[in-house]
């Protein structure tokens, strides 16, 4: 025992003298950088979402959008002020967790960025926009959704997709007028995204006289949800809406149809992706989400971006890659027109934006949210998610379903969905 | 009535599965007095092994259940061969150390099993790709699938099987030698080296079952799936009294009931106080009052005396 405890010792110092070793070989780094000719000085960006985890995929997605629009604007040869900019991406994973989350804003504001594009996650933005609010760094989340995000009264924040107060009373509106649904369940994921969409979907369909008959929580790890799906059942609801993301979304779906449950299902943004359908196999046909923008096909830059995603990425676009690239771009936009990279010069720019992007038209309000985002109702068929119809809040008009814009009505009863043109919506942007 | 039956039929199902996983722990603690927390993260590589092998034979046209059948058959071996390196490598220098040491080590290797798993399949969930539809069976009131069916069915048979092969077979008798002392075993002729190793590979081709039933039931895997599914059938299996294998099943099978009938019922006894998020609270509080109240568990009287 003593002899194996010495040798382990030994093993140890030698491995560590090994790792010292290394380390000692390699040149010290600041000198080989110092000799480069000097270039154009770099303007940092960070990107946070969660790069790893069960929304990786997601994160992933984002990132890479941005990553689109960094090397796009450094291509182009971005001059502001007068001198030639050169941008440099620093991308961060959350993971998802907001504990992490305020972790790697510090990290970011630490590294000097000067514009944060993230969080997904509302629960991960939420707490990580008051570092980047202390740290005066302008952040523009391309995805959360919860309301509160921009109503702490902060100047630094700022989202480009329509928020839940707007997406939760869309869809309990369409739910209640255009499916006709009578008796409700809610169903959401106990997370800042879910129940922030649930609680406004449930206030929107109660008003307009639909009775809620059950409304259940799970989390965001869980996979079984036979218990509450049975709870359910013996409610006896037409509809099923569910407040959270496509990995309890998937097998949620596919428990229902297990137990015989002929309700119609209902989401938000979170499950509106391919990963859903392919996690609730053949049930997923017939289940609808919203998504705040318009279809990514039916985007002003849509078709051009997504083929330069595909071309890039060799993936297509889960979800916000076209909003993570046109944070980049107003961003960019509003340095132009300060003249200034320094976050302090060109916030004040940043709340006057009024900048056409891959997803349309982009302007804040003073609170920093999206004005006039308009959102899309998406259906599965045949494996794939279609859209029904967009809806721009504030108003009932319906447009964006343009040619198939027939099989909507068909399906879902959308009398409204009028054949405007999915370029119909930017004329809403005077609102 | 029929919700009542239908929260019983899910919830045995689910107990099935964490009664299999139970199983693992129980035994090694019987003959070790070890938890080994790394046997949740054992049933995760199972569950991933068998999603990759579903996935690399989905566009070859075999028939579902030969898959099936491969996707067991390799899961099992990749876990045998964890469950007994881990055995060898981890736990066997430290079987005269204080208890201590072996369960931080156990736990040292769960992480290791956990990162070693996000390493190879990554951290995002994987999906099963379509291979089974399951068509649903309505049964007095209650509505199960044929999956559901199978699944109980292969839990019990492997119970079953399991309970006779310790009661009756000559390694069985081993293993219960080596449970009551092993130091007399091994002075009786009784190899407990290798028959601590069997019980690794024992416990962990019946975790790998399981976990290939998670990944059939659910549809999908990720490389934290492990923990909370090790947990749940820890707490079974001290639920039915550690080291005790009958109990373990029982243990599995009321735990699956009461998380089922907890999820239906707490929010409306609770006046809508706690919802059905608080369920996985229940596995615990659970395992709190079993500890308190009956520290042997439910079956775990008779075996106290000799572990």
């Amino acid at each position: 025992m003593k002899r194996r405890q010495i040798l382990a010792v030994v093993f140890a110092v030698g491995l560590a003298s090994l790792v010292a070793g290394c380390k000692k070989e390699q040149p010290p780094a600041p000198k080989t950088e110092a000799p480069r000719p000097i270039e154009a000085a770099a303007v940092k960006i960070g990107s946070a979402s969660p790069l790893t985890g069960p929304q990786a995929h997601i994160g992933i997605d984002i990132r890479n959008g941005v990553q689109l629009a960094i090397e796009d604007a450094n291509a182009a040869g971005v001059e502001i002020g007068g001198k030639k900019v050169k941008f440099e991406l620093i991308p961060e994973d959350d993971e998802a967790n907001p504990t992490k989350a305020t972790t790697v804003a510090q990290k970011l504001v630490d590294s000097k960025v000067v514009a944060v594009i993230g969080h997904f996650n509302s629960g991960a933005s939420i707490p990580a926009s008051k570092i980047y609010s202390d740290g005066g760094i302008p952040q523009i989340s391309p995805s959360s959704t919860n309301p509160k995000y921009t109503q702490q009264g902060f100047k630094t924040t700022f989202r480009v997709v329509a928020n839940d107060d707007q997406q939760g009373p869309t869809i309990g509106r369409y739910a209640v007028e255009n499916l006709k649904a009578k008796k409700i369940a809610v169903i959401d994921d106990s997370t800042a995204y879910g129940q922030g969409l649930a609680d406004a979907f449930e206030k929107t369909a109660k008003g307009l006289g639909s009775q809620i008959v059950a409304r259940e929580h799970t989390t965001d790890k869980d996979t079984d949800f036979k218990a509450i799906l049975t709870k359910i059942k013996g409610r006896g609801p037409d509809l099923i809406m569910f407040g959270g993301i496509d990995p309890q979304a998937g097998p949620m779906v596919k428990q229902m149809s297990e137990l015989g449950i002929k309700a119609k299902y209902i989401g938000g943004d979170g499950m509106q992706t391919p990963n859903f359908i392919k996690l609730a196999g053949p049930a997923s046909d017939g289940v609808m989400a919203s998504m705040p923008g318009l279809p990514k096909e039916k985007m002003p830059g849509g078709p051009a971006f997504l083929q330069k995603y595909k071309a890039k990425f060799n993936s297509d676009v889960e979800l916000f890659a076209p909003m993570g690239y046109d944070a980049v771009m107003v961003f960019v936009d509003a340095m132009k027109r300060a003249g200034s990279t320094e976050p302090a010069k060109f916030l004040p720019e940043l709340s006057k934006t009024n900048y056409e992007g891959v997803i349309g038209p982009i302007a804040f309000d003073e609170k920093g949210d999206l004005k006039n985002g308009p959102i899309t109702i998406y259906v599965v068929k045949g494996g794939k998610w279609e859209p029904l119809e967009t809806v721009t809040p504030g108003t009932t008009e319906a447009a964006g379903a343009t040619a198939s814009g027939a099989s909507a009505t068909a399906t879902a009863g959308a009398a409204s969905a009028s054949s405007t043109a999915g370029t119909g919506t930017t004329a809403t942007d005077k609102k | 009535m029929d919700i009542f039956l239908q929260q019983i039929v899910n919830g045995l199902v689910l107990g099935s599965i964490y009664a299999l996983v139970a199983l693992g722990y129980t035994m090694v603690y019987g003959i070790l007095g070890l938890i080994n927390f790394a046997h949740g993260d054992i049933v995760m590589v199972a569950a991933l092994v068998a999603l990759t092998v579903v996935q690399l034979l989905s566009g070859s046209g075999l028939p579902p259940a030969v898959v099936i059948a491969a996707a067991m058959g390799a899961a099992m071996l990749v876990c045998i061969v964890i469950g007994v390196t881990v055995e060898r490598v981890a736990y066997r220098p430290l079987r005269r150390a204080p208890r201590l040491a072996p369960l931080i080590t156990a736990i040292g290797v769960s992480i290791l099993i956990q990162y070693s798993a996000a390493l190879v399949w990554g951290k995002q969930y994987i999906s099963l790709p379509e291979l089974l539809q399951p068509t649903s069976i309505a049964f007095g009131g209650a509505q199960f699938t044929d999956l559901q069916v199978y699944i109980f069915l292969l839990a019990a048979a492997v119970m079953a099987g399991l309970l006779w092969f310790i009661k009756s077979s000559r390694i069985g008798r081993a293993m219960r030698a080596t449970e009551q002392n092993p130091d007399i075993a091994g002075l009786m002729g009784v190899d407990t080296n290798r028959i601590i190793a069997f019980t690794f590979v024992l416990g962990s081709a019946i975790g790998a079952i399981a976990g290939v039933m998670v990944v059939l039931y659910y549809g999908l895997g990720h490389y934290f799936m492990g923990f909370m599914l090790g947990l749940k059938a820890f707490t079974a299996a001290v639920l039915g009294g550690i080291g005790n294998v009958a109990g373990a099943m029982l243990g599995g099978l009321l735990l699956g009931v009461i998380e089922s009938l907890a999820a239906g019922y707490i929010g409306d006894l609770s006046g809508g106080v706690l919802g059905s998020n608080y369920r996985d609270i229940f596995a615990f509080l659970v395992l709190i009052f079993v500890l308190v109240l009956r520290p042997s568990g439910l079956m775990g009287q008779r075996i106290s005396d000799r572990a």
